[in-house]
């Protein structure tokens, strides 16, 4: 056994690399790992030589308090910026400096903290854009609808129906996002980030601004789309109870810098990460 | 009652991706296209054909360019009367240099020449947005018009600093020139036209389009989806161009004949093409027809009615025209910013229960 199995209270993986969580789900080999990252913008440093790593098909939350670096952290991986110091190591490689879009094409998509769809197009339009990276045919072929276009359009439409039917939002199929409940958006920017079939799911906040039964069903749909697409997420939440529940493993950022990573009971229990969300007496 | 989506029943997504899902949209589409091939050329007068529904079609493409870059990619262009101006230009050599190409290629060929043009000044737009790409684009504007106007090379020397368009014709039909039949130039254009709308349809509805859009509503979530916003900026510039440049090249050809830079290419028909989309509806290709078909009908209308009926003099009538266009875009652009497109949609969504009010 790794260390970090015992750590983690399972048996480990018969792969060798990585472990059985204790409701049977494995957590595989590291997928992508960021080395000693550190990002300023002009003499402010956002993120201070922080290295953690995320394995296969674990939920992994990043949490902190408001300014600690956490959505700077997801900027970073999905190359929104580019950080001054430190590697990402992505399936075994190290990443050289790459645009978003060509970060997306590798297999990482996201969702926003404030909302970010496209607010003059449909639901169904909306998640076909997020299979953008998985279409191939040429502007040519789509001009004269012939071929591969429309042959594509359809394959795509068939597996946008299925995340469609798996997020159970059927019946604003055609509603202009612009329309839609604040709660419905949400779903509807998870459902455009699963359509790009990612390796790698990185969600900022979620949760933010639901109410409880709207959190338990985003909750449900983080859950489900890790157990039967066996996708990895990075999450970011300040519920610490969805936290607690969801994730396999936590990072915890204050100001910039990492003070804790493991297990969310191990996470809780820490001084450090105590004294950060609640303070310290100083007697 | 009548119009209703009840009972059309779609088993396959073919079925459902289709451009009129709905029955009655779709005869009705066909029935238009019948009468403007079929009935049109044959039953409107000469005066009609020339007047009203030759600039309809030329302004048309134009608009529909536009709405391509403006409407769907949400790059603001001040530059399309430059473009119709290097479309036009492009058929002028073309036609002297070339006598023996066909009037077809030569439309296509001016258009693929506005394209790499477009192209180039689409550049700017991967840096700057908004405002300060209009301005850009204004560059582009008043370049080609000084160009046009200064070297000699362009209108092959003439005297005057006018081109003027030789005769051509289609299966022995005379199309361009001062003795070609307003009909014949009609479906010409009209066949160009219908092509290129088709094109157009087919390209916003798939992959291109839906990066397009997703650029106007919200670049940074496009970028980080996988849109690359280099390949669909200057693709919406590329195409658009294209459209404009053949507009440019049958306003030339076609309608007027016979043409000079300054006044047949001057700003205002810029903003003529610009308050056409915002008119009939950015984003929408039946808003581009809509919009033309106003522009082109209410100056006309307008002028029969002050003029002809109420015998008013001519120049109150000009004047009075302009303050109701100018009149029209404020009211559009405060209560239907979506255009002449969205009246027909929400008309649309009302007769789907009329007469029953759930």
């Amino acid at each position: 056994m790794t260390s970090e199995a015992i750590t983690h209270g399972g048996a480990m993986n018969p792969e060798g690399d990585g472990w059985v969580t204790p409701d049977g789900r494995h957590i595989g080999p590291v997928v992508l790992e960021v080395k000693n990252i550190t990002l300023r913008f002009g003499g402010v440093t956002a993120i201070k030589d922080i290295s953690f790593d995320i394995r296969e098909g674990e939920i992994r939350a990043i949490i902190g308090p408001n300014g600690a670096g956490k959505s700077s952290m997801l900027n970073v991986i999905s190359g929104f910026y580019h950080p001054q110091e430190g590697e990402i190591w992505f399936r075994g490689q190290k990443r050289p400096p790459m645009k978003p879009f060509q970060v997306a094409r590798q297999g990482i998509a996201r969702t926003f903290q404030n909302i970010a769809l496209f607010k003059g197009m449909s639901v169904l339009d909306n998640i076909m854009t997020g299979r953008i990276t998985l279409m191939r045919s040429t502007m040519a072929e789509e001009a004269l609808w012939w071929g591969r276009a429309e042959r594509e359009e359809l394959a795509h439409r068939e597996a946008v129906e299925k995340i469609i039917d798996f997020l159970e939002i059927q019946h604003i199929r055609r509603t202009p996002v612009s329309r839609l409940p604040y709660g419905l958006q949400k779903r509807v920017e998870l459902a455009r980030a699963l359509a790009a079939e990612p390796k790698l799911l990185l969600l900022d906040e979620p949760m933010a601004g639901m109410n409880v039964e709207e959190k338990e069903d985003m909750s449900r749909f983080i859950l489900d789309v890790n157990d039967e697409f066996g996708t990895t997420i990075v999450l970011i939440e300040h519920d610490m109870g969805v936290v607690m529940d969801l994730s396999d493993r936590v990072v915890v950022m204050d100001y910039g810098k990492k003070i804790g990573d493991g297990p969310p009971d191990e996470v809780r229990n820490d001084p450090q990460v105590i004294a950060a969300y609640l303070g310290v007496s100083h007697e | 009652m009548f119009y209703r989506e009840a009972g059309d029943f779609k088993t396959s997504y073919r079925e459902d991706m289709q451009t009129f899902p709905i029955r009655l949209d779709r005869r009705a589409y066909w029935t238009i296209v019948a009468l403007a091939f079929l009935v049109a050329p044959f039953v409107v007068n000469d005066y009609w054909t020339n007047a009203v529904l030759l600039p309809f079609l030329v302004w048309a493409t134009a608009a529909l360019g536009l709405n391509l870059l403006t409407g769907y990619c949400g790059q603001v262009s001040l530059g399309t009367g430059g473009f119709m101006a290097v479309g036009a230009f492009a058929a002028y050599k073309l036609m002297t240099a070339f006598p023996g190409m066909n009037i077809v290629f030569v439309v296509l060929l001016a258009g693929v020449v506005t394209a790499g043009v477009g192209l180039l000044f689409g550049l700017p737009s991967l840096r700057i947005k908004g405002f300060y790409l209009a301005v850009a684009t204004l560059a582009a504007q008043f370049f080609f018009v000084w160009l046009f106007n200064k070297v000699p090379w362009f209108y092959n020397y003439s005297a005057s600093g006018q081109i003027t368009a030789p005769e051509r014709t289609i299966f022995g039909i005379l199309v361009t020139g001062p003795s070609a039949a307003p009909a014949a130039k009609y479906l010409f254009t009209l066949t160009i036209l219908f092509g290129l709308a088709w094109l157009a349809r087919n390209l916003t509805r798939g992959k291109t389009g839906r990066s397009w859009m997703a650029i106007r509503d919200m670049d940074i979530a496009a970028e980080i989806i996988g849109v690359d916003p280099l390949k669909a900026k200057l693709s919406a510039f590329a195409v658009s161009s294209f459209f404009v440049g053949v507009a440019g090249a049958l306003f030339f050809t076609v309608y007027l004949g016979s043409a000079e830079v300054t006044e047949a290419f001057g700003i205002d028909k810029s903003f003529l093409v610009l308050f056409m989309i915002i008119i009939g509806g950015l984003g929408s290709i039946l808003g581009s027809f809509l919009g033309a078909a106003l522009l082109v009908l209410l100056p006309v209308f307008l002028k029969n009615v002050m003029v002809d009926i109420l015998h008013w003099e001519t120049y109150i009538a000009a004047h009075l025209e302009l303050m109701i266009v100018g009149g029209l875009i404020i009211f559009f652009l405060i209560y239907e910013p979506h255009g002449l497109a969205q009246l027909w949609r929400l008309a649309k969504e009302k007769l789907r229960l009329w007469p029953f009010p759930y």
